[in-house]
């Protein structure tokens, strides 16, 4: 034996006692564990996976969806939206009177209905969800300020009163006919809070978040899963899950596996390149939950950078561009080509707009009218996240590039994290620029007021094609304050038309939204503003 | 003489603390973005910006932010409220903290348990098959990216095999108060086997992915430290002697090469306590590393300065922890 093999020899002696045993001990406690794993999940507990945790769930001040999909189950509104649409429909209100002049609403509200910490859901408790968002003077309001969209809709300026004209009703005074009025009372934000609870816990308030909703909470293990329990006593029924649990799982490769696993229930959002891999491995055991998209993908042109204040260029762009292409390559057919700034399924609806066909050379023709028969240099935002309605932004400008040089443009891609891609579009740095928006009611008004209306074209903008058409403005403002429904459609088709003469975007795409659910889940309905609902889901074990 | 060089320590690891507040306040307010806009999402309303600015005090100069903030911890040992979700951000720390360290501490295990043998093994005999397999592995171990290793693990012992959790720190059904916000400690404290098991199940792949490049620093170091001293004229003398091959193994050689194992092994934990970004997202793990990414891209100051203020103590705690345990290896620092 030489003297390297014996000390080899010896030492394995050394370590083989130990170390094995400790290997032989682990490897019998890895075996033990895998006979002893997991049990299916149980009849009446539906686990939800999704990309990101909520981040406060007091429903007033938060705009993100992963926190608005848990509130939604905890709290109610006075009107709700009936599934699947966005028609209006009772909730913690009975029913409601509106006055002639569509200033008055006077809300009578369900009687006996309790918060989940037993407190009453009656005219006081209303008053105070609304006026904690409307007075900075309430004694609550330092709970949650500052409340996103309850001053974004204008509503500290729109409401004039809200009055108690008995235990169980409510008068709301507007100072202007607002037609969107109802449909901005079912959002979330203007969920109905427990005035005890808000009292007691103030700025904690949401990771204590009491309603009178179907499901109540029961524990937030932060970043990894929110449980919630069913309010047995629910006005409207006790929901069928008993367990409602939303997994944060961020990494989209590991909902996938958690999903093909079984292990989850249904999965938000999820790469369309993954859903025929559900599809195959799963076959019948998932069925495809679809909703063409309440969105809008679009690339806005900065009219106040030249050359994008000539209409004849941005028309030129949207023949430049092959919007069918980029559907069927990005969004992997998950999505329809957009002709309008707002979907097809909200009523409204103008199919009857000038039409920008992809056609370079008419593209061509119109760069020539307008004086640039050679192309000319410009640079091209690109998304740095993805979003329902823009699944990969980068991939999405990289064709856009492709087109314009077809056409003698030269887009150069730029990109910043998402905070920063925010500021620049918002302050009109940039010359062109890609972004979206998803609904957040039933009305024509929340896409085309709020994208393209000059009062939205002031820094810090959110009509970042800073497009200000006097025309457009009067219309748009009109339709708001129009009670006549009718007569309302009538005037967002012609915005519409307007919209589309003027060309200040190029509208991309209405993404389809996709949730795989297990067939063991029936009565999951999407529902078109993409809320996730799951108070009339039942499972079968 | 441990208090004195305790003392030693804090004195200058204070106002090292304060200028990386410092450093690290002043690089947030440098990288554009804004925080209000941010958090009330593509659509608020320039009065609603400015209002949340207002309310928060991001409207004031940087340098009297700092102060408050400052301020704040000093007098009051409070480190504000994060910006995104109005939660205490100490509260969130002691809630993320702990997974950070249960899970650099099982990487480290297994990085230990795995690298140093594989070290020692090689070491035997260099340039034999053992010493290149063990060298490929370690190679093989450095290069690998981690999301892809973590993929790979998932794929095969959670989604193939069914044998280990795909991801989370427990299972969905698994029910815990949490006493001290470790699941270890706590399962043990509380002597429920159940708990231990899943919280020690959930652990197994992260600690892997993220204990491999530890763990192949760790057989490279103690590959070479050992070849080193094995050189050497004591080690000589001890087998002249006639003493066992084991014995001047571990006792003679093993116990000098430590130094430089325990200086890697310090710094690669240290660094695992600053959050393993990649390893917690992917096996959707609660730690500080995915809290610290979320805080940058909210530009959420103050859930930053008091994440990044907490790993810098750690680091520092840890660096502490192996100077004292170099006195234990060797004597000679025992005297200075």
């Amino acid at each position: 034996m030489t003297s390297a093999s014996s000390r080899t020899a010896s030492l394995i002696n050394v370590f083989s006692s130990r170390v094995f045993r400790v290997a032989a001990l682990a490897s019998a406690l890895l075996v033990s564990n895998a006979l002893l794993a997991t049990a299916p999940p149980q009849g009446s507990m539906l686990v939800f996976g999704r990309g990101g945790d909520s981040v406060g769930l007091d429903p007033a001040n938060r705009t993100d969806g992963e926190s608005l999909n848990v509130t939604d189950h905890i709290f109610d509104s006075l009107v709700s939206f009936k599934p699947g649409t966005t028609d209006v429909e009772p909730a913690i209100a009975e029913k409601w009177d509106i006055s002639k002049d569509g200033l008055t609403y006077t809300f009578h509200l369900r009687k006996g209905v309790k918060f989940h910490d037993d407190t009453p859901v009656d005219a006081d408790a209303v008053i105070f969800s609304f006026m904690r968002q409307h007075d900075p003077k309430h004694l609550a309001y330092a709970s949650g300020a500052p409340y996103g969209y309850y001053s974004d809709l204008g509503l500290e300026k729109l409401i004039k009163s809200i009055t108690k004209s008995g235990p169980e009703t409510v008068r709301f005074v507007l100072g202007e006919p607002f037609a969107p009025f109802l449909s901005v009372l079912g959002m979330q934000s203007m969920a109905i809070v427990s005035p005890t609870a808000v009292t007691k816990h103030m700025k904690d308030f949401g990771f204590n978040p009491v309603g009178s909703g179907p499901f109540r909470l029961v524990k937030w293990d932060r970043n990894q899963k929110i449980t919630l329990a069913a309010n047995h006593t629910y006005w409207g029924g006790k929901p069928s899950v008993e367990t409602l649990i939303f997994r944060s799982i961020p990494d989209n490769s590991t909902r996938l596996m958690e999903m093909l696993a079984g292990k989850l229930d249904a999965m938000d959002n999820p790469s369309p390149d993954d859903i025929p891999v559900i599809e195959k491995r799963m076959g019948t055991k998932v069925r495809m939950a679809k909703q063409p998209g309440f969105n809008i993908a679009y690339l806005a042109m900065n009219q106040e950078k030249k050359p994008f204040d000539d209409v004849r260029v941005r028309r030129a762009i949207n023949h430049a561009i092959n919007r069918k292409g980029i559907v069927d390559a990005v969004y992997a057919g998950y999505a329809e080509v957009a002709r309008n700034p707002m979907p097809p399924t909200l009523w409204g609806y103008n199919p009857n707009v000038r039409q920008y066909d992809y056609n370079p050379e008419t593209a061509k023709k119109l760069l020539a009218e307008a004086g640039l028969n050679d192309g000319f240099k410009t640079t091209l935002y690109a998304m740095p996240v993805p979003r329902p309605y823009m699944p990969n932004g980068r991939k999405v400008a990289e064709a856009i590039q492709g087109d314009l040089a077809k056409v003698g443009i030269t887009a150069e891609i730029v990109s910043f994290d998402w905070g920063t891609y925010l500021e620049k579009t918002r302050n009109g740095e940039h010359d062109m620029a890609l972004l979206g928006w998803t609904g957040d009611i039933g009305d024509p008004d929340n896409f085309l007021y709020v994208l393209l209306d000059k009062d939205n074209a002031v820094k810090p903008a959110q009509n970042i094609a800073f497009y200000k058409s006097d025309k457009l403005h009067q219309i748009l403002r009109k339709a708001r304050s129009e009670t006549n429904h009718a007569k309302r459609v009538t005037l967002y088709k012609e915005a519409q038309a307007i919209i589309a003469e003027d060309a200040p975007l190029v509208t991309l795409a209405h993404s389809v939204d996709v949730v795989p659910v297990q067939t063991r889940v029936s009565g999951f309905v999407m529902d078109p503003t993409g809320r996730r609902r799951f108070d009339k889901v039942s499972i079968t074990p | 003489m441990i208090f004195k060089l305790l003392a030693r320590r804090l004195i200058v690891a204070v106002p090292t603390l304060l200028g990386l507040t410092l450093v690290v306040f002043f690089m947030l307010k440098a990288v554009p973005g804004d925080p209000a806009m941010l958090m009330l999402g593509d659509r608020a309303s320039p009065e609603t910006l400015a209002e949340f600015r207002q309310v928060l005090g991001l409207d004031q100069p940087w340098h009297i932010q700092y102060g408050k903030f400052m301020q704040r911890l000093v007098i009051e040992g409070d480190l504000g409220r994060s910006i995104a979700s109005q939660e205490n951000v100490g509260k969130i720390i002691a809630e993320k903290f702990p997974a950070t360290v249960e899970l650099a501490v099982a990487a480290m295990c297994f990085a230990l348990l795995i690298g140093v043998p594989m070290g020692l093994f090689a070491a035997l005999k260099p340039g034999s098959v053992v010493d290149a397999t063990a060298m490929t592995a370690a190679v093989f171990g450095v290069s690998m990216p981690i999301f892809w290793l973590a993929l790979i693990l998932i794929w095969i012992f959670g989604l193939q095999l069914d044998w280990l959790p795909m991801s989370g720190r427990l299972g969905i059904e698994t029910t815990w108060e949490p006493l001290s916000n470790f699941v270890i400690l706590d399962a043990i404290w509380m002597r429920d086997v159940e708990l231990l098991q899943d919280g020690f199940r959930h652990l197994i792949l992260p600690a892997i992915a993220l204990g491999t490049i530890p763990m192949a620093f760790l057989a490279r170091i103690t590959r070479a430290a050992m070849i080193e001293v094995l050189s050497q004229d004591y080690v000589r003398t001890a087998r002249a002697k006639g003493l066992a091959a084991s014995l001047v193994y571990v006792k003679h050689a093993l116990k000098n090469a430590m130094i430089p194992i325990l200086t890697v092994l310090g710094l690669q934990f240290g660094l695992l306590l600053g959050g393993a970004i990649i390893t917690e997202t992917v096996f959707a793990w609660p730690g500080i590393g995915s809290f610290l990414l979320e805080s940058v891209n909210a530009r959420d100051y103050p859930a930053l300065q008091g994440g990044i203020l907490v790993t810098a103590i750690a680091f520092v705690a840890v660096n502490f922890v192996v100077d004292l345990t170099y006195r234990v290896f060797d004597p000679r620092m025992r005297v200075n």
